[in-house]
């Protein structure tokens, strides 16, 4: 049955759908399989019980003709969404225990449409990191190894936990969130694909906030119809969230045709920047190549204001995230230090339940929006980010969609990059720009480096288009012919 | 006219601007779809929302943008079809979201202006500078555990309105003239309460004095300012500290001080050096705040006539004096009240004096609202009718009133069970008369010499011997003929 786990969505809800197996079994395997990767800490809280009793209701459901559109598919769901009854940390000590009273849209979206939780996944506490390193619940390792050395290496981040499970095949499929790149760079780490649609496509009701105007919630797997398929439940208008979009979802799945002649590719020069691995420059050369052989058109465009993306995200985000976490006091949920005057409890109390990257986020937050500073930095920031998105703009007059590395690098090893934050940022160095314009981003593992690391593509469409996305991934996903990390090559 | 404060070196003026924080008439809070009633159980009306749990998020509500429309519309104030919610940050256990979701740089509502109405009958504009939607904060709770404070969400997220004035208001009077007035508008649209007692309507008094002439003087702002009386009380106490210190040489420090009713002071609460810094900026979570004019044209056809409008109207159409007519317009009701009265009586100005020196005297003292008025305005309506149509005398119409509130029964019926009805039958006067100038041949005699003030002593007689019920306007002229 160990197989079972290393099937596609698609074929699992074939398999469920000719009762080959049951999605009790589909999920035992799972839950099997996770016990084996503890060492991966994949998960902070794995739910085995609500999985099985979910997959009990599941097969119930389908033998009475019911099953919804992933039936009895168990996911892993990143422990940034509030589950109903389910603790939810977001990887913080100051959340330890926190059991939420709701179903975030985007999780009950999932169930109601039958998948199955097999746990919360690791991140980086609230979703600030790189490297899944800064989460209160330890590491995520990576299932890869370079083939030269056996140093744990990240899965990436923020959404490491997610991206590590769905390549260890210890879940089918999994929700991330992606902020600048929380998505798309693990997804590369760890070589599946991974989308974050456009901003607002999915509802962040639930979602425990870092930084509002830029998150969004999206998905791994490890084909990219499959994560056509997950996103397609998850997307759509939530009247809870404002800045949600009515906007009717198209049907991902089905914008899959294989068909990209005469589609214009773009290839922004920015983004070859200096000292980038020759490696991924090659891929990225391979790319082009392959999407120029099925039929596409190349256009060499420019996004002059990418140079300015790190900065201006390194000030928006935490300026966001010092006022969003602002409600983890100690007064209502969460940890409280046992302090009796109301400021030695509010000192302690976050002292204590923040990690060192969460609290200089908020320090760098707290001082960009400051009285004297507010402009010079904050209102500079927005000017420079309405930039970058007119950017985009001009580009795609000239092109449908680009294609770009999704990060400097593979997969490093854990603790490498820790005595410099500036150097962890630069991680998101291609992911940031999307996300400051709001525009669906999608990495698809596209080869290996020279320790045999996965490395991904990244393609940036136009708002409301990840149909085009999907599309050119899949493309890609086809003449890559990437082999997926195996146990049996561990 | 503005109050001066005399001082040791001459006359101070008093400067101030005020901060009236209303809170919005709407079916729930401002970004959640919570309750909003006053005195409910602690807690009780909390959603997730305004509890801030990790993950919610602010949806507007529109009744909440359509009331502070309509109290833009009554200040006579520019209405911004674009604005923005912003958040300011600060800490405090009674705001769980830890900062308060409110406009700063980009208001609902900016510029406009009132009429206050100042004894005397006269008039002054004062400036409006802009009004803004914002969330309240809860409510601590400090005396229920000796080393407890505990917090009540229900308050937590209510809309309110912040209506802010230019520094136009000159001393204690008008700033409780301004903050009548703008009390008396929001009730009058249904927008607010305006209760200050539970705290609906609440204000913030900023304060400076100078020598008349003189540039502004720095402020001190008052807070906890929540009764007409403690707007008078501390406006008075502050100007009187702020004079006192600067004729001792000294300047005044710019802060935030606190009304305290009980010791009848201000003391500061901070300094401008530790002034919050709130780091406004725009609440990522909201989109900007729009609308067409259309809408706020639309909301303009649902006013009703506003209290400014109503007394002009009841000046020039019923011909009442300023006073009178402000005196009715004071409360929508009362106003209502008036005009069924006019309408049922036939003559306003008899009905202006009845309804402002009678019916509110008695109902004052019996501390009565108007809305327990034992006579309806359809009841005092005819006994009005009785006077001007001359059944009854006025002074007879007086006894009437006092057995009406007593009892609640129709003038009619009363002046016909006592037969009140005044007499007019010139015969039977005569017969009155007659038996009058029998009974005072000495006064008649001296009266026809020449004492023309006797006069009315004959009238007095007449109507005593009629127990009142006399025409007074026929015993004048019978008698004049008689004697």
């Amino acid at each position: 049955m160990s197989n079972l786990t290393h099937l596609t969505i698609k074929d699992a809800l074939k398999g469920l759908k000719s009762k080959d197996f049951t999605s009790a079994e589909l999920t035992q395997a799972h839950i099997d399989a996770m016990g084996a990767a503890k060492d991966l800490n994949a998960y902070i809280t794995e739910t085995p019980d609500l999985a099985l009793e979910q997959a009990k209701a599941s097969d119930e459901r389908r033998a009475k003709g019911e099953a919804g559109a992933l039936d009895g598919i168990p996911l892993a769901i990143k422990d940034l969404f509030c589950t109903k009854n389910v603790q939810t940390t977001a990887a913080s000590n100051i959340l330890e225990g926190f059991k939420p009273q709701y179903e975030s849209t985007v999780s009950s979206k999932l169930f109601d449409a039958g998948a199955v939780m097999l746990g919360k996944a690791n991140l980086d506490e609230f979703a600030m990191g790189s490297s899944n390193t800064t989460s209160f619940y330890g590491n995520v390792i990576n299932p890869w190894k370079s083939q030269n050395s056996n140093k744990d290496l990240t899965p990436g981040g923020s959404s490491g936990g997610s991206a590590a499970s769905v390549a260890a095949y210890i879940a089918m499929g999994a929700t991330g969130t992606d902020t600048g790149g929380s998505i798309r760079q693990p997804a590369a780490f760890c070589g599946i694909s991974g989308i974050k649609p456009t901003y607002g496509r999915c509802s962040r009701w639930g979602v425990v906030a870092f930084a509002s105007s830029l998150d969004q919630a999206g998905t791994f797997a490890r084909t990219v119809e499959d994560n056509a398929l997950l996103l397609r439940t998850m997307s759509g208008h939530d009247p809870k969230d404002s800045t949600s979009a009515k906007k009717d979802v198209p049907d991902f799945v089905a914008a899959l045709n294989g068909d990209i002649k005469g589609l214009k590719v773009g290839i922004p020069k920015e983004y070859r920047v200096d000292g980038m691995p020759e490696e991924i420059s090659k891929l990225w050369g391979q790319g082009i190549e392959w999407l120029k052989s099925a039929g596409a058109e190349i256009v060499d465009i420019s996004l002059p204001h990418t140079h300015y993306a790190l900065p201006t995200y390194y000030i928006i985000a935490p300026a966001e995230a010092s006022s969003n976490l602002a409600r983890y006091d100690g007064v209502r949920y969460g940890q409280r230090a046992d302090e009796k005057d109301l400021i030695d409890m509010y000192e302690l109390t976050r002292a204590q339940g923040f990690g060192d990257e969460v609290k200089r986020r908020i320090m760098i937050g707290t001082y960009v929006l400051s009285a004297g500073y507010y402009d010079a930095y904050y209102i500079k920031a927005q000017k420079v980010r309405r930039l970058i998105s007119e950017d985009f703009k001009k580009a795609y007059e000239k092109c449908d969609v680009l294609l770009t590395p999704t990060a400097p690098s593979a997969a490093f090893a854990i603790g490498e990059n820790e005595d410099d934050p500036i150097k962890m940022y630069l991680n998101d160095v291609f992911t940031v720009p999307a996300s400051l314009a709001g525009l669906p981003g999608m990495s698809v593992p596209a080869g290996t480096d020279k320790d045999g690391l996965p490395l991904g593509l990244q393609i940036i469409g136009r708002p409301w288009d990840e149909e085009t996305v999907l599309k050119v991934a899949q493309k890609i996903e086809n003449l890559a012919q990437f082999k997926l990390w195996s146990p049996q090559s561990k | 006219m503005p109050q001066m404060i005399k001082g040791e070196t001459g006359e101070w003026e008093i400067v101030i601007g005020m901060e009236i924080h209303a809170q919005v008439i709407a079916n729930s809070k401002l970004f959640s779809g919570a309750a909003t009633e006053f005195g409910a159980e602690p807690n009780s009306q909390v959603s997730l929302v305004d509890a801030a749990m990790p993950g919610m998020l602010p949806v507007l509500n529109k009744k909440c943008v359509e009331q502070a429309v309509r109290t833009g519309l009554g200040l006579n104030s520019k209405i911004n079809t674009r604005s923005v919610f912003a958040r300011k940050n600060y800490f405090y256990p009674d705001l769980p979201q830890g900062y308060q979701i409110s406009q700063f740089e980009d208001p609902i509502v900016g510029e406009g202006k009132i009429e206050i109405d100042l004894p005397g009958g006269s008039v002054k504009e004062i400036g409006i500078t802009r009004l803004h939607l914002e969330q309240d904060a809860g409510k601590s709770i400090h005396d229920q555990s000796p080393d407890k404070s505990f917090v009540d969400l229900n308050r937590s997220g209510c809309a309110l309105m912040e209506i802010v004035s230019e520094p136009d208001i000159r001393g204690p009077e008008e700033a409780t003239a301004y903050l009548s007035k703008i009390r008396m508008i929001v009730r009058y649209l249904g927008t607010c309460d305006g209760n200050m007692d539970e705290g609906s309507m609440r204000a913030d008094v900023n304060i400076s004095v100078r020598k008349p002439g003189d540039e502004y003087g720095t402020r001190a702002e008052v807070k906890n300012v929540n009764s007409l009386k403690a707007v008078q009380q501390a406006i008075e106490y502050e100007a009187r500290r702020q004079v006192e210190i600067l004729e001792d040489g000294g300047s005044v420090d710019q802060e935030t001080r606190l009304w305290d009713p009980n010791k009848m002071e201000t003391r500061s609460m901070r300094s401008k050096e530790e002034a919050h810094d709130y780091r406004y900026f725009p609440d990522p979570d909201l989109l900007p705040l729009e609308f067409s004019s259309e809408w706020v044209e639309e909301i303009k056809q649902t006013l009703p006539e506003l209290p400014d409008e109503k007394k002009h109207r009841f000046m020039g159409n019923y011909g009442l004096s300023p006073y009178d007519a402000s005196v009715l317009i004071a409360e929508r009701a009362r106003a209502d009240y008036f005009e069924t009265v006019a309408k049922e009586g036939g003559d306003a100005k008899l009905s202006a004096n009845w309804v402002i020196n009678e019916l509110l005297g008695i109902l004052n003292k019996n501390e009565k609202t108007l809305a327990e008025s034992p006579i309806s305005a359809q009841q005092l309506g005819s006994l009005i009718k009785l006077i001007v149509d001359n059944t009854i005398s006025g002074k007879i119409a007086k006894d009437v009133f006092a057995e009406m509130f007593e009892s609640g029964k129709d003038a009619d019926a009363i002046v016909e069970e006592k037969g009140l009805k005044q007499v007019t039958d010139t015969g039977a006067i005569e017969a009155i008369i007659d038996e009058v100038i029998a009974e005072n041949s000495g006064q008649v005699e001296a009266y026809r010499g020449g004492k023309d003030k006797l006069f009315g002593f004959f009238v007095g007689q007449v109507m005593k011997k009629s127990q009142g019920k006399a025409n007074p306007a026929m015993v004048n002229e019978l008698l004049k003929k008689k004697l």
